[in-house]
């Protein structure tokens, strides 16, 4: 790694801990996610990945630790000052605004993030286009299905080219066909972006396809950092998907 | 048996849109064909439509911050209110001195604008804000108390006998539209005024940086904030369009009834509150097609009801509330997304 990539803003996670009642959801985790690379974050369920992305996005407050934009502290502001500062998410639910034509889904982040009606709308259908939604552009988007939704949450998340992004489960329930078109849009991403790309995946066919580099939870730990070839034969790993044999 | 598997079916077939529409519409075409054929009816129908409009507009104001903020303002009333009583000189004479009241007809209705939106920037900058995070129902209870301290300060200020306030009087001249029908101008302008506002408004929410942010953040607040949509901004302007909406309201009454009391504000929020839950809480075009019922029924009873009875025809009005919201709970048009938000 180059100098010059070391002293690039990273949102970083140091000794990031946070806990629900007494429950320790993050224990002590460290990452520094880079601009331009693809992160993913995987782990049974209940590891804390989601947890430890609202971290990363301003939804939860650590309760220790902190998370850095950069070198600024940023643990603590709001999911609001995130996004205008370049950090957007995606949600596993769509939440799109659903009585509003897709267009104007992506172009309402567009819009307040500072630019007027028409470039929204062109930068708005460009993303569109990209996520191969063109010609549902139109309809409301409360009658898209489940997997379109996704899409549409992605393109609202890159609107105004964020410096990364955090996706959480975007492959969630879908068939391997639709897999393979959210793998080539996460992997395009960076390069068409240049935005540092976090992902939470179940599909490991996903995960393995698109990350250059993987970090493990289990029960809020890491419990494995490494590129996909590391983290797939450490024996911490496969212990705690197939059980404590 | 039979008859209660029949008001379900029917209660199911009000509860389709389509249906909804096609019938609203029959009513409407209806009610057009019988007017036109009849002075006397012809003339209802223009009071009627212009009474509509007049609680359309009232409804809107109240519609679109509950749309935005899940804000129900009792205190709209009485901006209402101080609207009309910022006409006269500010006195407890018992007799009235117009001054803002006796300029020049566009300089009226523009200070009038100006002071309401004021007024309403005020009521959210020193009340509403500071409770945002509060619960809908701990905000409506501050926006009565608001409301009976703008009702409390006009007695202090202008005493609580009624007072005179004669504006825009040639606009209460009768006009005649066609043989034996002839309406007081105000009716035919409150109708225009009123179709003008609604387009005014759809464009600017449709077409401009703060519509396409309102209309987000009146669906779903939160995630409007997670895009970067500035929350104070946009309430801010709900709440400016609310008190220009309000200041409408305030120079129609003013100029209709050609007397302020405190209190005026009351039967205003009242139907205009109505019309908004009819409509569907959080939906703009309920809130204009809650306003229509309100003001139609409202006048058409009180010329179709029997002499004896017609002094009561609210009464009638609101048993029509009730039998609407019992076939449509969650009104006529219903915003999808307005339940309570998380």
């Amino acid at each position: 790694m180059s100098s010059t990539e070391q002293t690039a803003d990273a949102l970083e996670a140091r000794e990031v801990t946070i806990s629900f009642e007494g429950l320790t959801a993050v224990d002590s985790v460290n990452e520094k996610l880079q601009p331009g690379e693809i992160l993913g974050l995987i782990g049974p369920n209940g590891a804390g990945k989601t947890t430890l992305v609202n971290a990363l996005t301003g939804f939860q407050m650590p309760a220790a630790g902190e998370v850095r934009l950069g070198e600024k502290i940023v643990s603590g502001l709001t999911p609001h000052w995130f996004r205008r500062h370049g950090v957007a998410r995606t949600f596993q639910a769509g939440r799109l605004f659903r009585e509003m034509p897709v267009s104007e889904n992506i172009e309402v982040a567009a819009v307040s993030l500072g630019l007027n009606r028409k470039k929204a709308n062109a930068h708005a259908m460009e993303l569109l286009e990209w996520l191969g939604l063109a010609d549902r552009a139109k309809l409301p988007a409360g009658v898209l299905p489940y997997t379109d939704e996704r899409r549409v949450g992605i393109g609202r998340a890159l609107a105004m080219n964020p410096s990364f992004v955090l996706l959480d489960e975007p492959a969630a329930g879908m068939s391997d066909l639709e897999c393979d078109e959210i793998m080539k849009i996460v992997s395009e991403i960076p390069s068409k972006f240049g935005c540092g790309v976090l992902l939470i995946e179940h599909n490991m066919r996903v995960i393995m396809g698109v990350c250059e580099r993987i970090h493990v939870l289990d029960s809020g730990k890491t419990i494995s950092r490494g590129t996909p070839q590391e983290v797939q034969n450490d024996p911490a790993v496969i212990k705690a998907y197939l059980g404590h044999g | 048996m039979k008859d209660l598997a029949k008001t379900l079916r029917v209660s199911k077939l009000l509860s389709n849109k389509k249906v909804l529409l096609v019938l609203g519409l029959a009513i409407a075409i209806i009610g057009i064909i019988v007017a036109v054929t009849d002075p006397v009816r012809f003339q209802i129908l223009i009071t009627s439509v212009s009474e509509g409009s007049f609680y359309a507009l009232a409804a809107l104001g109240i519609g679109l911050l509950f749309g935005v903020l899940r804000l129900i303002n009792f205190a709209y009333g009485d901006w209402v209110m101080l609207a009309g009583y910022a006409l006269i000189l500010p006195s407890t004479a018992v007799t009235s001195t117009l001054i803002i009241g006796s300029f020049h007809p566009v300089l009226i209705v523009l200070i009038i604008i100006g002071f309401t939106v004021l007024l309403s920037v005020i009521s959210e900058g020193t009340v509403f804000r500071p409770m945002r995070n509060t619960s809908p129902a701990i905000m409506m209870i501050a926006s009565f108390a608001l409301g009976y301290v703008l009702q409390n300060l006009t007695i202090m200020i202008y005493g609580g006998r009624p007072k005179s306030a004669g504006i825009f009087e040639e606009l209460t001249q009768q006009v005649n539209l066609a043989e034996g029908v002839s309406v007081p101008l105000l009716k035919i302008i409150t109708i225009g005024v009123t179709a003008l506002l609604l387009l005014l408004l759809t464009l600017f929410l449709q077409r401009t940086k703060i519509g396409i942010q309102m209309r987000a953040a009146a669906e779903d607040f939160r995630m409007a904030r997670m895009l970067g949509v500035r929350a104070n901004f946009v309430i801010a302007m709900a709440f400016v369009i609310s008190g220009f909406l309000a200041s409408f309201v305030s120079l129609m009454y003013v100029t209709q009834i050609g007397i302020l009391t405190f209190r005026m504000g009351t039967p205003i929020i009242v139907f205009a509150f109505i019309a908004t839950v009819i409509g569907g809480m959080g939906s703009l075009v309920g809130s204009v097609v809650g306003g229509m019922v309100v003001g139609v029924s409202s006048v058409v009873l009180k010329n179709i009801l029997p002499g004896e009875i017609r002094g009561f025809s609210d009464a009638f009005v609101f048993g029509l509330v009730i039998a609407i919201l019992l076939a449509r709970p969650q009104g006529l048009v219903p915003a999808k997304s307005a339940r309570e938000r998380v």
